[in-house]
């Protein structure tokens, strides 16, 4: 309309927030540009000036330490790529370890949190309050130097039924050798579980036509049992085991679990599952009382109620700041190099680091590796998160 | 007339009231519960009095040298020779008062902020904020007016601890409602540039913090600018926090209802004057429980440092522990030093707790 009146071109004017939105944004782009741009000259300057290569050549090379925990073969004239590998391999151990651990204890001490028994509640209520307050790394330092490096030598150490030893050089267990029956053992359990699996949906579309319930769990723990133990029996053991024994000054043969995975774990385990049991208790209390009295009163009994009305709406409130907690202790997995657990950190951004002097690779290989965890825990928790969040009406 | 007295009322049922009938509804209602509480005894028979007699009962609490321990308990002798190494680091003894003096300023200028009857709280605040750290720091560095310097590398305990903290977050709070308001900005350009600084620092663990800001900060720098140890750890931790802060300063921000910026804008306010007088100091209300969670983790997270090799609290224990004169005491040094984080940690979650009630007044809708 304006335009018919003839209204003044638009001119450009500071006044115009399309203007200023434009300016502010170039003003940005540049800033940030050029302060990269002056971090790099300065970095190529000093790499020259100090007479550092730049470049991932150095992952080749051979590394020349030894590596007190190593889940894939390791000799010390393997190259840093190498190295590289197992340190991510024993980050994501510790992780995967720690993440199970956690969740367990949490949920047990988040359930004990909101029991009507007056002594377990505020034995969890204590637990939460004392292990989240006091710093993740104090804790593993105090259980690696306080209480493992203290305990017994291989020769005092303490034995539970011949079989577990505990002593200043970690936890001694027997190991599981495979022997002529492990792999039909293995296939016999994806048969288990493949079966278990269309007896589900048989089960479940058999409920929603007819009606009729069918003892799911019951008969799945039957055929997961069965099934292995029959071929167990056609095909001989999976596995035999092969017991610690003392020699001389230290423990032959099984499983040794280094006392520094021990403290690790243990620390993070402990410190996160207080912080699991408050998201669970909020998660639980979300759910109104209203849900449980109409369950009651369609006639539902304890274990459904709980099964199929608390939970599965109570997990729509716990899962996003469990994911969180997940990523916070794949991330204080890092911890480690205050004990020297040979993980990404301790390993990769400390050792290697100090060997080749290649600090910007390192350090850049070293936080992609957490990104990249950070990233993929979240994607997958998202897609759980909103496969859950589809039950909602 | 024939007068009808009732009967006196019985007395309810012995089991019904009382501590007996108490302790059946909350210790032994079921069987099952009955079964939990016996197992929660045996759980605090096992914990508590090897506890108390190793802290307590048997511990030994006068001497001088590691000799003078000779009951079986805890050996506090140790703590109460060290305990001037775990609070001020190796910050000279004769200068110590110099510590001692920042610390009740900051108590004594804090103060008058929790008195509710004290007036002009806003300009006060903004002084205190503009003239301690100036304040703090000459007294705590010194080489101004006649104090010695003293120089950062022999700061260190619980000072320093304290040091990183609050520096830490006075860092991060300003830096972190940029973010937060940059993430939440209709410019792409700064939109991204906010969320790819956020999410990288929320992403890589605090350790790999430090070590990049120990080892490459000297890269990125011109030759011949040279920071201390302390200041490259305090570049790391304001980054690394101001990512935090954001997230939850952008929580606030998204509480405010989109009224309000209606409401602001109409008014004629432009986006500065908008946010500082209108959106901001209801959103920051907001999120001041959030953000004293974030201290604490920071409190927390100041023991990292020990990885880049700064002496505050946590590494002091850890290296008196391994002094050859007192060997064997790491368990009493990490229960000092678990003890002092915790009483910190605690009372100031307790505090958030209490302001968050204090402070809900019905914004939540």
């Amino acid at each position: 309309m304006q335009n018919q009146i003839g209204a003044p071109k638009q001119r450009l004017s500071l006044s115009d927030p399309k203007v200023r939105a434009w300016l502010f944004q170039i003003i940005t782009i540049v800033a940030v540009v050029s302060l990269g741009w002056y971090l790099f000259h300065n970095t190529q300057t000093n790499l020259q000036h100090r007479g550092i290569t730049s470049g991932f050549g150095f992952l080749e090379r051979s590394a020349g330490f030894g590596i007190a925990q190593h889940l894939i073969d390791y000799t010390e004239s393997d190259s840093y790529s190498r190295v590289f590998v197992i340190g991510l391999l024993n980050t994501l151990l510790v992780t995967f370890i720690g993440v199970i651990l956690a969740t367990l204890l949490g949920f047990i001490i988040g359930v004990s949190r909101l029991s009507s028994n007056w002594v377990l509640n505020k034995l969890a209520t204590v637990y939460i309050e004392v292990f989240r307050n006091i710093p993740p790394l104090l804790q593993i330092l105090f259980w690696y130097f306080a209480v493992f490096l203290t305990m017994p030598g291989p020769r005092n150490s303490h034995n539970f039924g011949d079989t577990f030893f505990v002593s200043s050089r970690g936890l001694n267990m027997p190991a599981a050798i495979a022997s002529a029956g492990f792999w039909p053992f293995v296939i016999s359990v994806v048969l288990a579980i493949v079966a278990i699996v269309l007896m589900a949906r048989w089960a479940t579309k058999r409920f929603e036509e007819t009606g009729v319930p069918f003892h799911k769990f019951w008969v799945g723990l039957a055929l997961f049992l069965v099934i292995p133990a029959v071929c167990a029996l056609i095909f001989g053991a999976p596995v035999h085991w092969e017991v610690p024994k003392l020699q001389g000054f230290n423990f032959v043969g099984g499983w040794v679990l280094i006392p520094e995975l021990l403290a690790l774990t243990l620390a993070l385990t402990i410190y996160t599952a207080a912080f699991i049991a408050e998201i669970v208790r909020s998660g639980i209390k979300s759910v109104s009382h209203g849900q449980t009295e109409a369950a009651r009163s369609l006639g539902l009994r304890n274990g459904p109620t709980l099964r199929k009305v608390i939970i599965p709406q109570a997990l729509r409130v716990i899962i996003p700041p469990l994911t969180s907690q997940y990523l916070n202790l794949a991330k204080n997995s890092s911890l480690a190099a205050g004990i020297g657990y040979p993980e990404m950190v301790s390993l990769f951004a400390g050792t290697v680091l100090n060997q080749t002097g290649q600090a910007i690779e390192v350090i850049a290989i070293t936080m992609s590796v957490y990104l990249a965890i950070s990233i993929s825990i979240s994607l997958l928790m998202n897609w759980y998160n909103k496969r859950i969040a589809l039950i909602e009406r | 007339m024939s007068s009808h007295t009732f009967k006196p009322d019985m007395p309810p049922p012995s089991n019904s009231i009382g501590a007996v009938a108490w302790m059946r509804a909350n210790m032994f209602s079921s069987w099952l519960n009955t079964l939990l509480t016996l197992f929660a005894f045996y759980l605090i028979y096992l914990i508590i009095p090897p506890l108390l007699h190793w802290a307590f009962l048997d511990a030994n609490w006068v001497g001088t040298t590691r000799a003078d321990c000779t009951k079986s308990g805890a050996c506090w002798v140790f703590i109460q020779q060290r305990f001037g190494q775990f609070m001020y680091g190796y910050y000279p003894p004769e200068l110590r008062w110099r510590v001692d003096l920042t610390v009740w300023l900051a108590v004594l200028g804090v103060a008058p902020l929790f008195i509710p009857r004290v007036p002009r709280k806003a300009i006060y605040g903004l002084g205190f904020l503009v003239l301690y750290p100036i304040i703090a720091f000459t007294l705590l560095r010194g080489g101004y007016l006649g104090l010695d310097n003293v120089a950062t590398t022999e700061w260190g305990g619980l000072m320093l601890t304290l040091v990183i903290a609050t520096v830490g977050i006075a860092g991060a709070l300003p830096l972190g409602i940029m973010l937060a308001l940059g993430r939440r900005s209709n410019m792409p350009a700064v939109k991204v540039v906010c969320v790819t600084f956020i999410e990288f620092w929320r992403g890589v663990p605090l350790i790999t913090v430090l070590f990049m800001s120990s080892v490459m900060l000297p890269l990125f720098l011109p030759e011949g600018m040279n920071f201390d140890k302390l200041l490259r750890a305090l570049i790391g931790v304001i980054l690394f926090q101001s990512a935090y802060v954001a997230e939850v300063v952008r929580g606030g921000l998204q509480a405010i209802p989109k009224g309000q910026y209606e409401a602001s804008a109409a008014m004629g306010l432009g986006y500065w004057r908008s946010m500082g007088l209108v959106i901001l100091p209801q959103a920051l209300k907001l999120v001041i429980p959030g953000i004293v969670n974030t201290l604490i983790a920071l409190f927390k997270d100041t023991s990292l440092v020990i990885i880049i090799g700064l002496f505050d609290l946590l590494n002091s224990v850890k290296q008196a522990g391994a002094d050859p004169k007192w060997l064997g005491m790491a368990t009493e040094g990490y229960v000092f030093a678990a003890t002092v984080f915790w009483i910190f940690c605690f009372s100031m979650s307790r505090y958030s707790m209490h302001l968050e009630r204090k402070l809900d007044t019905g914004h939540k809708r």
